[in-house]
């Protein structure tokens, strides 16, 4: 195999490979840390944070489905102030790109954060308003235009990093979202979070979730990821981390073609530790056996019909 | 710390209609990763599942040149009947050492109080004391009895009970328990893995007679490992744990029964 160049730009944000790993699925790396380097990742997508600490949902939170699971975690974190104490410190230890994902219930919670964020060195805040898991703020600021674009507003005017604004798939039209949010002054886009789904027991008639719904994630949602990245592509001129079941270096092909700069793998870690790396070494191999001598030569390469 | 590893199954028989002991060759996991009883195997259990099952850890052997580790499960879903299938020789994949086992000493005179295909994971803790403990086991009915003889083989002595009466005393273990401690309670410690109703129970006994109590829990999981905060317990404290990392074996007195 010849030699690919990996690396990419996200907003300014220079990452060795386009491969971070998705929120929520994760951690802060210390677990997946025990079985290889960080370094070998383009970037984290930390566990999502609030301004203070959250014990998250009762259990069950998750129900395996076809090709996917449901979670219903619930924004379980530690609070902002001891991921900067007592997570950050070890992930700067690493060479990779450094996300903090957070969620407010209000948008002056959401400039609070990512003052703390900028401050303390993050390389990129990644602005949740779409965990369809919590009652308040949470998917409401992502299936609302006006409210979308204040958090992003109040996002900006607070940090001194690049802000990327995550959207949900939960709504009818993303590109009047993404639209919103890129008025407002966000710098990048990730997409997409999870979609709202529901399994039921047979026996006790009864969610398996004990929340009753949940978010849908993994392979079974690719498809859906991959329309709306190129749906968000063709309305918005702002680079984006596109994500959803990606398990393998085609998925993520296919998610540049439609658009994205680089992408996220999330639920496949839960089957196998090593897939963001599989993914890397996959796009590596599917770039030089198309002939392009970059990775980022993929971005917006599709030829819709 | 935990690794991937591709394990032979050396030894496949079935126990029960629904209860399979799979003797895996774990590479050098219980000599250089340290796995023992009562920790769990994050098993993939074919290609068309998404999620590993976690799968508790019965026995370990130090061998040479590979450790061996014997698991127990019972069919319950379609990961679980996938797995039930392999043969000796045919290989999965598999993470571990996941999870905390048991906290106990080689001196502990133990109590171990086991429920349906909560028996296995208390077996090698009898091993480990050498033939000090004393079993309780309980099962459903005579025909979903498992790993009897090989309790009998272990511990100083055995109780048997089964839901139905066709095994043992008709009745439920917490109740078998009640009376051993009545009668003795100069026990280190209770250990306990079973369906959580039976676990509040056990917990509840050896409360009332001042007998340190473990219990080992089970939650749908995803990760295995930490990462995604699926398996959570509620803790008395109002806290939330993860059956996979804090876990599965905790305290007694730290899990909020009441929920």
């Amino acid at each position: 195999m010849s030699k690919v160049d990996l690396s990419v730009d996200l907003a300014g944000v220079k990452m060795k490979n386009p491969v971070v790993v998705a929120s929520g699925t994760f951690g802060f790396g210390r677990e997946y840390g025990q079985f290889y380097n960080l370094n070998e990742l383009g970037g984290i997508c930390c566990k999502g944070l609030t301004l203070h600490r959250r014990e998250g949902n009762p259990p069950p939170r998750i129900a395996e489905t076809p090709m996917g699971i449901l979670n219903s975690v619930g924004l379980q974190n530690p609070g902002v102030d001891a991921f900067i104490e007592h997570e950050l410190p070890e992930l700067k230890q690493h060479d990779l790109a450094i996300i903090a994902n957070i969620s407010g219930n209000t948008p002056e919670e959401y400039g609070v954060m990512c003052e703390k964020l900028s401050a303390a060195g993050v390389d990129m805040i990644e602005v949740n308003i779409s965990c369809p898991n919590v009652k308040a703020g949470g998917l409401a600021y992502g299936t609302k235009p006006e409210l979308a674009a204040e958090v992003t507003r109040m996002a900006k005017s607070h940090s001194t990093v690049p802000v990327m604004v995550k959207l949900s798939p939960n709504v009818t039209d993303i590109t009047e979202i993404a639209r919103a949010v890129a008025d407002a002054g966000a710098d990048a886009l990730s997409l997409i979070n999870t979609l709202r789904g529901m399994r039921i027991d047979l026996n006790t008639r009864r969610p398996i979730l004990k929340m009753n719904t949940g978010g849908l994630s993994g392979p079974a949602v690719l498809p859906v990821a991959v329309r709306m990245v190129w749906e968000v592509a063709c309305a918005v001129d702002l680079p984006i981390l596109g994500m959803g079941g990606v398990a393998r270096g085609e998925d993520a092909a296919q998610l540049m073609l439609a658009g994205a700069s680089a992408v996220a793998v999330g639920t496949a870690c839960f089957a196998d530790p090593y897939a963001p790396i599989k993914v890397r070494d996959g796009l590596a191999q599917i770039t030089s056996a198309q002939g392009l001598d970059k990775v980022s030569d993929l971005t917006g390469g599709v030829r819709p019909w | 710390m935990p690794i991937e590893q591709i394990c032979t199954i050396v030894e496949a028989s079935k126990l029960n209609e629904y209860a399979y002991s799979f003797t895996l060759e774990v590479g050098d996991m219980v000599t250089r990763h340290g796995l023992k009883a009562g920790q769990f195997l994050h098993i993939a259990c074919g290609e068309g599942l998404l999620l590993r099952r976690p799968i508790s850890v019965c026995q370990v052997e130090a061998n040479a040149p590979h450790d061996t580790a014997r698991v127990v499960f019972e069919v319950r879903g379609e990961g679980t009947h996938w797995l039930a299938g392999r043969q000796a020789g045919e290989k999965v994949n598999v993470l571990g050492p996941l999870g905390n086992g048991f906290a106990i000493s080689t001196d502990d005179r133990l109590l171990l109080v086991g429920g349906g295909i909560g028996v296995p994971p208390l077996l090698g803790q009898a091993v480990y004391t050498a033939g000090k403990a004393t079993a309780v086991l309980g099962f459903r009915s005579a025909d979903r009895a498992m790993l009897v003889e090989d309790y009998q083989d272990n511990c100083a002595e055995v109780y048997l009970c089964s839901d139905d009466g066709s095994l043992g005393r008709h009745g439920f273990v917490d109740a078998q328990l009640r009376d051993i401690l009545e009668k003795d309670k100069n026990f280190t410690a209770v250990l306990a893995c079973g369906p959580k109703p039976m676990l509040k129970n056990v917990a509840k006994v050896a409360a009332e007679f001042g007998v340190p109590c473990q219990v080992s829990l089970e939650e749908r999981m995803a990760c295995g490992v930490g990462a995604c905060l699926g398996c959570a317990v509620q803790m008395a404290d109002g806290t939330m744990k993860h059956v996979c990392k804090d876990g599965p074996v905790f305290d007694a007195k730290e899990v909020d029964w009441n929920v």
